[in-house]
């Protein structure tokens, strides 16, 4: 999606640094210390995650850290939620994926 | 993990405009205060908000940048990036359990805000449906826009502030619309409910609605009389139609939102046959309001009140912004949903209240404590956006149930 880089009322951010980091093994650009989320929305990139038991696609929902849905992996930290975890240089990010599921034994066509 | 020593005389889970605004009362009269957010920067929602007002912006994110260096100034540590998860009271110490540590304090203010009220809809799991709030957030914190097309599902004044922030911004939204409705969206899905809460609010001069687009009050008041002659395409909010009776029936899409299906309502909110057609759309903002956040409290053992005008359970609390439970304080959203100056002037009660307890003000303290508490009517009196019109009554009731329950008989 597209970034707003004068915003009508509140300006342009201060000077930001920008680094590169992969999502799914494909390598991107975005703001040092932007979030995760914002930095993935800015490539165009909704879905954050297979839900773990469908399988079904999921992207952010609150934004804000209280929902929970845009959880995703980042190596070296685990499962982060992407809307409240700064992004680094060189971060290795990848979808959170739909799980094995031999608990519940479900099985989807 | 072995305790931590006292490490501040009071602890703010917060750092939106209660949270900032009590540490710097509290900090001034020289208690030691750290804020801690788990958000990235402090400033709370107020670094998303700005709103026309005579013809000026009021910019939230300017206020909390006053606000953020007043309390570097007087030495507030403030901590972001920091979740709370626990709040447990030992040897008259509250321990709070954070996700980088236990922190310890005798004295804790929550300041936690609220959280948006879900609007689920068929379709709603779908990549490209998001809280108001989070297009919010996107939009004028992270400055990314959420889409390249949108439509709002739900009508409150939550919902209609912020579309105008996103129209603003140069967001594109298709509409206004209802929820669909059913179990979940209750009355909200009533054409003539939303109109009586909209309209409910308008005895208030100079109205909310008014506040926000003079020439829409108009119709509004218009529709009011002849709610069934309301134009099937909506009237126009700014450059934004709002659709009073069109409901939202579906979300459509495979990996991520492609459409919505919209169809007109009667005014019992049942679906008009042959009425139904497809909006094309990427992204799906829900407005549902908001609820005070008020986990934390129940966690340290508050008992709730619950209170539809406020935004639904809160802690019970008194008018000097204590709870029952000894050293616990609360300001701001959490004790009811209100415009962010009212969540300043309870911060600033907060503060005077939490360093009258702490001996700080010396004889003078319940002048002190008398005034902020003055100063909270005068801001509720005139806040420029009012989230229901009972709030002045509803909190009078919860002050003098908490007299009745904690102080009668001295």
């Amino acid at each position: 999606m597209e970034r707003i880089n004068d915003h009508p009322i509140l300006g342009k951010k201060t000077q930001r640094d920008s680094v590169n980091f992969s999502f799914n093994g494909k390598p991107m650009a975005g703001y040092r210390g932007e979030p995760i989320a914002a930095a993935l929305l800015a490539a165009g990139i909704r879905t954050l995650r297979k839900h773990e038991e469908s399988g079904n696609s999921r992207g952010i929902y609150c934004a804000i850290g209280h929902c929970m849905e845009c959880r995703l992996q980042v190596q070296g930290k685990g499962i982060v939620r992407s809307c409240l975890t700064p992004l680094e240089e060189g971060m290795q990010i990848s979808e959170g994926l739909q799980l094995p599921n031999e608990i519940t034994g479900r099985k989807r066509p | 993990m072995s305790r931590q020593s006292q490490n501040s005389d009071l602890m703010i889970v917060g750092a939106g405009p209660a949270g900032l605004s009590a540490a710097i009362v509290a900090s001034g009269n020289g208690l030691k205060v750290t804020v801690i957010d788990e958000f990235l920067e402090p400033g709370g929602r107020m670094l998303g908000q700005f709103h026309e007002e005579h013809g000026r912006w009021w910019v939230g994110k300017r206020i909390a940048e006053q606000l953020i260096e007043t309390c570097g100034k007087q030495g507030v540590s403030i901590r972001c990036g920091l979740s709370v998860y626990g709040l447990l009271k030992s040897d008259g110490l509250w321990e709070v359990s954070t996700s980088e540590g236990r922190l310890s304090a005798p004295r804790v203010l929550l300041a936690t805000g609220a959280a948006e009220v879900p609007v689920p809809a068929d379709g709603w799991t779908l990549p490209g449906v998001m809280s108001i709030g989070a297009a919010q957030v996107m939009s004028n914190v992270h400055y990314v826009k959420p889409g390249n097309r949108g439509l709002i599902i739900g009508m409150n004044v939550l919902g209609m502030a912020i579309a105008r922030e996103l129209s603003v911004s140069g967001v594109s939204l298709a509409g206004i619309v209802l929820p669909p409705a059913g179990t979940f969206a209750g009355s909200s899905a009533l054409p003539k409910e939303c109109l009586r809460l909209l309209m409910g609010l308008s005895h208030l001069a100079p109205s909310p609605v008014l506040r926000l687009g003079g020439r829409v009050a108009g119709a509004l008041g218009m529709a009011g009389l002849v709610s069934k002659f309301f134009p099937r395409r909506g009237i126009k909010l700014w450059d934004i139609p709002l659709m009073l009776r069109t409901a939202a029936i579906r979300i459509n899409g495979t990996d991520r939102v492609e459409s919505v299906t919209l169809a007109d309502v009667n005014g019992a909110g049942e679906i008009l046959p042959g009425s139904e057609r497809e909006v094309p759309v990427d992204f799906v903002a829900l407005a549902g309001g908001l609820y005070p956040l008020a986990e934390l409290a129940a966690v340290a053992g508050c008992p709730f009140l619950y209170t539809p005008e406020l935004g639904g359970h809160l802690p019970f609390h008194s008018e000097r912004m204590q709870t029952p439970v000894e050293g616990l304080f609360v300001a701001g959203n959490i004790t009811g949903v209100e415009s962010a100056l009212v969540a300043m002037a309870q911060g600033r009660l907060a503060g005077a209240s939490i360093s009258h307890e702490a001996g700080a003000y010396g004889v003078d303290g319940e002048r002190h404590v008398a005034d902020a508490v003055e100063e909270v009517h005068r801001v509720r009196s005139s806040a420029l956006i009012q989230f229901h019109p009972d709030i002045p009554e509803v909190r009078k009731k919860i002050y003098q149930l908490w007299q009745a329950t904690y102080q009668a008989g001295g």
